[in-house]
């Protein structure tokens, strides 16, 4: 589904990602891990080419994203992708939100974008929400409104970029349980987090970044009983220990 | 004090239909230059933050330009050296033929001052406030036009209506710079009445109060689509 080829990005001399290279299979959940600055987002952000990179392939359902023949906006469609700032219209009610895209670019008429949107705002437990905007929603409400909006362009597989660092500790739970609802459904996911939780429960691989590399890239039981690099050992006691 | 206060020349009808031509002036001036000023300030405002090189630079020179040149100065310049300037026809015909050639003149003068002025609003409402949400909105399959159109642009200008307000006042303010080439507006013609009666106090009491009267209806108004449009709740957003 996701295939990344021996990436390289950097900014300036700054070497951001350096030789990335990794696959997520259809209906697969893989969670990207590492320490703050190892290139997690930027990775990420390469997928759906918001973020160009200077080297090697990157692709999604067969289609290159780097081509310049690629049609990156319909890819970017068929991709749904979550921020760490919920990065909600502020100007637009939750409906609006997830209706705007369906409208614009499936060309779906209003009405029906707006059936579409009720029914995803109700799955993610916010179906008495419709007419709010976001600055009278809670963290965890604006970042499930942010997952609607991307279900509702019936995506092929959604991209999560650290969705629960912004939220509060009482918040992150309502998120992280739509999230696993969504896993369990089969959606293919590519998911950067620091909840080790979430992973162990819901993730079928690991990557582990650190510095611009991906320094494993293993099944979940295995990341988190045996690691194979001294630096995931680390990592993974300090973040497990509290 | 010696001055001998006499409120009724206001009401002289000579007297009072000066004013009232002048403030009359005023307000078509201040809203024909403002019409511009948007006009001008928007488009180029945008073009600041447009994918193409040449759009942002030409923006940028008329905004370095426009706004770094005192507005009497540019008025002096469109009224005396402007007609000098171009093929003799057309200063001919802008010296003879425009019609109203001082109001227009000011119009376009002070429009354009104040639209390098609302450029540089635009442009920062569309980065601070706009622009962030470019990514997510890409995100979700928009093209670029369509992200900017509907949601960068948008959440820009109702960022800066409060500032806005501000230049709209100034641009009403600046309309009284156009009686230096002569156009019969509100300061204008409260010295003419002072010049004939002598009673400059109360005609420029009655300019004054004009003034304000125009500016607290253009704090009203602006106000007004501040709430209309959503823009006073955004900036309350708690982040």
């Amino acid at each position: 589904m996701i295939v990344i080829e021996d990436v390289h990005k950097s900014y300036g001399n700054q070497l951001i990602l350096r030789a990335c290279s990794a696959t997520v299979s259809l209906g697969e959940v893989v969670v990207v891990c590492g320490p703050s600055g190892s290139g997690k987002s930027t990775l990420i952000k390469c997928i759906n080419g918001l973020v160009p990179f200077d080297r090697g392939t990157i692709t999604v359902d067969g289609v290159s994203v780097a081509s310049p023949k690629t049609d990156l906006p319909a890819l970017r469609s068929r991709i749904g992708m979550v921020f760490q700032s919920f990065e909600l219209y502020p100007h637009m009610t939750a409906l609006q939100n997830v209706s705007l895209a369906q409208i614009h670019v499936l060309k779906r008429s209003r009405a029906e974008a707006d059936a579409r949107s009720e029914k995803i705002l109700a799955r993610v437990g916010l179906g008495d929400k419709r007419d709010s905007r976001p600055s009278q929603l809670s963290g965890g409400q604006q970042q499930r409104v942010s997952i609607a909006r991307a279900l509702a362009m019936d995506p092929q597989a959604m991209l999560f970029d650290e969705p629960t660092s912004a939220l509060d500790p009482e918040m992150i739970n309502e998120v992280l349980e739509v999230m696993q609802e969504l896993a369990l459904e089969g959606m293919t996911m590519m998911v950067v987090t620091h909840e080790m939780g979430f992973a162990q429960r819901v993730a079928d691989r690991v990557l582990f970044m650190d510095r611009g590399q991906i320094v494993e890239d293993t099944p979940k039981a295995q990341f988190f009983t045996a690691p194979a690099s001294e630096r995931a050992r680390q990592f993974l006691a300090n973040v497990l220990t509290h | 004090m010696n001055y001998r206060w006499d409120w009724s020349i206001l009401f002289k009808d000579t007297y009072m239909g000066w004013l009232w031509s002048g403030l009359l002036w005023t307000v078509i001036i201040s809203l024909a230059s403002w019409a511009v000023a948007l006009t001008i300030g928007l488009l180029a405002g945008a073009a600041r933050s447009a994918p193409s090189r040449s759009a942002r630079l030409l923006a940028g020179i008329y905004i370095d330009v426009f706004r770094n040149v005192p507005p009497l100065v540019q008025l002096f310049l469109w009224y005396f050296v402007l007609p000098e300037v171009v093929p003799d026809s057309f200063g001919l015909w802008l010296k003879r033929d425009l019609p109203y050639p001082e109001v227009v003149t000011a119009v376009v003068a002070i429009g354009l001052f104040a639209g390098s002025r609302v450029a540089e609003q635009v442009r920062a409402g569309i980065e601070a406030v706009g622009a962030p949400l470019m990514p997510a909105a890409l995100a979700t399959g928009l093209r670029p036009a369509q992200a900017y159109r509907l949601i960068v642009l948008p959440l820009g200008l109702r960022a800066i209506v409060g500032p806005l307000t501000s230049e709209f006042l100034i641009t009403v303010k600046l309309s009284s710079l156009s009686l230096t080439i002569g156009v019969l507006e509100l300061t204008a013609q409260s010295r003419h009445v002072e010049n004939y009666t002598f009673q400059g106090f109360e005609a420029f009491t009655f300019a004054t109060i004009g003034y304000l009267v125009i500016g607290l209806c253009v704090t009203g108004l602006m106000r007004f689509i501040d709430i209309r449009i959503g823009g006073a709740a955004l900036r309350k957003t708690p982040a």
